[in-house]
């Protein structure tokens, strides 16, 4: 019971930190562009917003432009839930999997993807196409992270990976640790849509990605889009984040250690935000026929973090 | 009397009634007879299946059935799977007959392409039920002999459905006969020619006998089965072929091959040597990758899903390596999983394959065009079928809470096992296996997007696509029953858990891979799980959840026109196309799809810096078909013509070369 408690309260506290998130690190970019910026909750006034709107949907849409939303955001907020943000002992061992956890994040871009091909438009076909073949290419990246990480522990569940890196920080600190955390950040970039794979303040055609396809959608529907947004993004970062740091992840239940867990979790997110904003002050997007460039050259430090654990193991 | 022995003698009796059905009754109801019978004949098989993989096993022997050596029946756990998976598809394909090729419906209706179709799927039951070389032989050819006829049906309509028989016939037969020189030999070195005598037999043969059997036959295998270099005949028969005939080729006649492999490679010659699975598992490697990038870059919808199976068998090949690497390797565990994975991959992709070469048959029925390119806006007119090609869709591009899911789960598992002590190649190859998979993975859930979407979604880019009428209620029936095996293999694959192990256990690897699976799936000797169950509900039931909260809070949705830049209404011509859709993946693969393309632009007189009109062409030839096959066709070509001076009609000559031939034979006999 108590499981599943831990289990509603990651998916709520995800929930409710994502949008600040995304607050936080445009007020960090602001700063340094030397901006004054917004308030830190305006992602979530931004949200409220949104929801009262009408929701607008373009004459030759059809079920799935409206599914696809509530899609995105069940995946996102069913790995919330699932995998290891507060404690490591989720009661969804059998969805809080690297690979399971791979394949739901993939089917929210596929979903958004659908719908941006049902709108008719160019712009959500563009968007999809796009984002499509971005999330083809980085595939092979993820999953040879997840071979360099569950080399370690002899499984891909998630709970085990952290649970076994916080018992031994040395098997933490490894060079094939190294190599997989700078694929897999890469691959998280491409996930996410952020800098420089994509840009998530542009409207313009010839750079949109992510922004192209959910272009059509308005009120809650955009709202629920981008709520889910921010969420994978969170999702992602505190992955990252929970893998190759993992102190601070409760391995029991009890309420002080899970209270602690979500102390450590905001703070990490924040430091992991912080210099993804920082960072993306100093790069350009790339062009879209240069990202597979930075996806192989991702793909080959997965393969090195592979081959060092292998070799150095 | 045995369970399996009644099952199997009604359906070949049902088969044989069938076709005498199909072929007097007349035209009116001959669809509904033919499909009555295919459907009884793949029920019958699929309870025949049933028993067996419940530990009901069956031998037979039919002396006076046939001269010589008579027919011999055995069926095991292995065979059973086989069987379940063909009957269960031939049900399917039955029941989807009786409207497609009936009244008013689109497939064929002819006699012989008709009375055919239930022989068609006892030979393929046959096959995993032979229990000796010449009856799996017997069985091998009346599939191969059957299936050629039904790709011919529509002979006379269209050339390239000549085309596509005669590459078929002629692979088909080249791989029968790499079989058959196998077999023969493996028989003859084993002293007998029933399976039992030959697994007795088979781990004492000398490893150039078996190494040389296994390539022989993995050659008519993988053949069979499409793998990559030995496809070319696949993407023209799966598209030619009506699309009943597409289904039952797809998903259930090519695993047949996988059936062959691991009969002949894990259970009659005991395991083998490395270099075997080593050189299987590079099949597997090169038929995923190129097989998911033509089905990428293909704009025919059948085309796409005949490169897709290239690619699922590639799939299931490189679980069968796995298996045969780590059997080698003495990690029995991870052997178990990778079986299981190729098996219950092989079974899963029966299913979705089924569900959209029936979903691919409605389309041409309504559209009469297999284009993804000229269709688009069905989901509007066709509603059910929308939703059953999602459904297949969602299995075939392997995302969770799909039943493709599972196995590529389960594959990834058993490539994800680590053994130090197993050597540096099984080492290095590992990893690149994972990348394959997840490579073929991520370009192929683009291509089910490409295929839901420029298909199925937004605006209807022809006139044929925008008349578009849903398929009479046989047909939704037939694709229900496929989408419902899909959805219980998706949210329950641990049903199957009791039959794998049995199956494992019985091929000498004797490990219980998914013991303990209960709603979860559980791997013995591997530390990961997987609740498809909970991936399921929790899915849909929270996106039904948020679907009740929005409308709950929010305002209701108001239909407006797109923004179409303020430049005038946007029209069908400007949506992205499948071959839009494809670009920057086609452009990324430049190296290996090597496409021609062409661009005209034509100047007005007045200026050359004024465009008139610009033409674009663009071909995506198969390279390995262009580069492999045309040279072996044209030195084939060109050593016909010049055998044609050996015939010069004079019989004189003729007398001579019976004469030396029979010199020759004696001779040959007397070195002997």
């Amino acid at each position: 019971m108590i499981a599943w408690i831990t289990a509603v309260a990651q998916a709520v506290l995800v929930a409710a930190v994502a949008p600040l998130l995304i607050g936080f690190m445009r007020a960090v970019r602001a700063r340094l562009e030397g901006r004054a910026g917004g308030r830190l909750v305006q992602p979530w006034r931004d949200l409220r917003k949104l929801l009262r709107k009408e929701p607008i949907i373009p004459a030759d849409a059809g079920m799935i432009f409206t599914a696809a939303p509530l899609v995105l955001m069940a995946t996102s907020v069913l790995v919330a839930a699932a995998a290891p943000y507060l404690s490591t002992g989720g009661p969804l061992s059998g969805v809080a999997d690297l690979i399971v956890v791979v394949g739901l994040l993939l089917l929210g871009t596929v979903a958004l993807a659908l719908a941006g091909l049902d709108t008719g438009t160019a712009f959500g076909g563009m968007g999809a196409s796009r984002e499509m073949t971005i999330a083809a290419l980085v595939e092979p990246t993820l999953l040879l992270a997840v071979f360099a990480l569950s080399t370690r522990v002899g499984s891909t569940d998630l709970g085990a990976i952290v649970a076994a890196g916080a018992a031994d920080p040395a098997a933490v600190f490894t060079p094939a640790s190294a190599l997989a955390a700078a694929a897999l950040a890469i691959a998280t970039l491409a996930e996410a849509g952020r800098l420089p794979v994509d840009n998530p303040a542009t409207h313009l055609e010839l750079t949109m990605v992510h922004e192209a396809m959910v272009l059509e959608y308005a009120g809650r529907d955009l709202a629920l889009v981008e709520w889910a947004s921010a969420m994978r993004l969170t999702i992602l970062l505190g992955l990252l984040a929970n893998l190759f740091i993992p102190w601070g992840v409760a391995s029991s239940p009890h309420p002080a250690a899970l209270a602690v867990g979500a102390a450590v979790f905001v703070v990490k997110l924040a430091v992991l935000g912080g210099l993804l904003a920082a960072g993306e002050v100093f790069v350009a997007k790339l062009r879209l026929f240069r990202v597979p460039e930075l996806l192989a050259g991702s793909f080959v430090l997965g393969l090195l973090a592979v081959v060092a654990s292998a070799v150095l193991a | 009397m045995n369970e399996v022995a009644a099952a199997l003698a009604v359906a070949f009796a049902l088969a044989g009634v069938g076709a005498a059905a199909g072929w007097a009754v007349p035209a009116r109801g001959r669809s509904t007879v033919a499909g009555a019978a295919t459907a009884g004949v793949g029920a019958a098989g699929a309870a025949a299946g049933l028993a067996a993989v419940s530990g009901t096993g069956w031998q037979g022997h039919l002396p006076d059935l046939l001269p010589l050596a008579g027919v011999t029946l055995s069926v095991d756990a292995l065979a059973g799977w086989f069987l379940l998976l063909v009957g269960g598809v031939a049900v399917v394909v039955g029941v989807y007959t009786v409207g497609y090729a009936g009244r008013g419906g689109h497939g064929p209706a002819s006699r012989t392409a008709l009375a055919v179709l239930p022989v068609f799927v006892a030979a393929m039951l046959l096959v995993p039920a032979a229990g000796s070389v010449s009856t799996f032989l017997l069985g091998w050819e009346l599939m191969a002999v059957t299936s050629l006829l039904l790709v011919l049906a529509e002979h006379r309509h269209s050339p390239a459905a000549r085309t596509a028989g005669l590459w078929y016939a002629a692979m088909t037969q080249a791989g029968f006969v790499a079989v058959l020189v196998g077999l023969a030999w493996l028989a003859a070195a084993a002293g007998g020619e029933s399976f039992a005598a030959i697994r007795a037999a088979g781990p004492e043969l000398s490893p150039v006998v078996s190494g040389g059997v296994f390539l022989l036959c993995l050659a008519g295998f993988a053949s069979k089965a499409g793998a990559v270099p030995l496809h070319p005949w696949l993407p023209r028969a799966h598209a030619e072929a009506p699309s009943h005939v597409s289904a039952l080729m797809s998903a259930a006649m090519v695993k047949l091959g996988v059936y062959g492999i691991v009969r002949v490679g894990f259970d009659l010659l005991g395991g083998g040597q490395r270099w075997w699975w080593l050189l299987l598992g590079a099949f597997g490697v090169v038929s995923a990758l190129y097989g998911i990038l033509q089905a990428a870059v293909a704009t025919d919808l059948k085309r796409l899903l005949a490169f897709s199976t290239s690619e699922n068998v590639g799939l299931i090949l490189l679980g069968l390596a796995a298996a045969g690497l780590w059997t080698d390797a003495g990690e029995h565990a991870a052997a178990g999983v990778a079986l299981a994975a190729a098996l219950l991959h092989a079974a899963n992709h029966a299913g979705f394959k089924t569900l959209l070469f029936c979903g691919a048959g409605s389309v041409l029925r309504a559209t009469g065009t297999r284009d993804l390119d000229e269709l688009g806006g069905l989901s509007r007119r066709m509603p059910a079928t929308t939703l059953l090609f999602t459904v297949g869709a969602l299995g075939a591009a392997a995302l969770p809470p799909g039943n493709g899911f599972v196995s590529e789960w389960l594959l990834l598992q058993a490539l994800l096992h680590r053994a130090p002590e197993a050597g540096m190649v099984v080492t290095v190859a590992a990893p690149v296996a994972v990348a394959v998979v997840a490579l073929t993975a991520g370009v192929g859930v683009a291509t089910y997007v490409k295929a839901l979407g420029t298909g199925f979604l937004a605006r209807p880019r022809s006139s044929a696509a925008e008349q578009a009428v849903e398929s009479p209620r046989g047909m939704l029936a037939g694709m229900g029953l496929a989408a419902l095996a899909c959805a219980g293999l998706a949210v329950a694959p641990a049903v199957a858990a009791p039959a794998l192990d049995r199956i494992a256990g019985g091929l000498r690897t004797g490990i219980a891979p998914l013991g303990g699976s209960g709603v979860d799936v559980r791997l013995s000797g591997i530390a990961s799980t997987i609740s498809p169950l909970w991936i399921g509900v929790g899915v849909v039931g929270l996106a039904v959840g948020f679907a009740g909260a929005a409308r709950a809070v929010g305002r209701a949705r108001r239909r407006a026109a797109a923004w179409d830049c303020g430049d005038g209404p946007l029209t069908a011509r400007m949506e992205y196309t499948a071959t839009s859709f494809a670009e920057p993946l086609q452009r990324v693969f430049d190296n290996v799809l090597a496409p021609e393309q062409d661009v005209d632009v034509t100047h007005p007189s007045e200026s050359a810096y004024l465009v008139r009109s610009v033409q674009y062409r663009r071909r995506l030839p198969d390279r390995i078909e262009a580069r492999l096959y045309q040279p072996m066709v044209t030195a084939v070509d060109r050593v016909g013509r010049a055998a044609r001076g050996l015939a010069t009609g004079s019989v004189h000559r003729y007398l001579a070369y019976m004469l030396a031939a029979l010199i020759a034979v004696l001779v040959a006999g007397v070195i002997r």
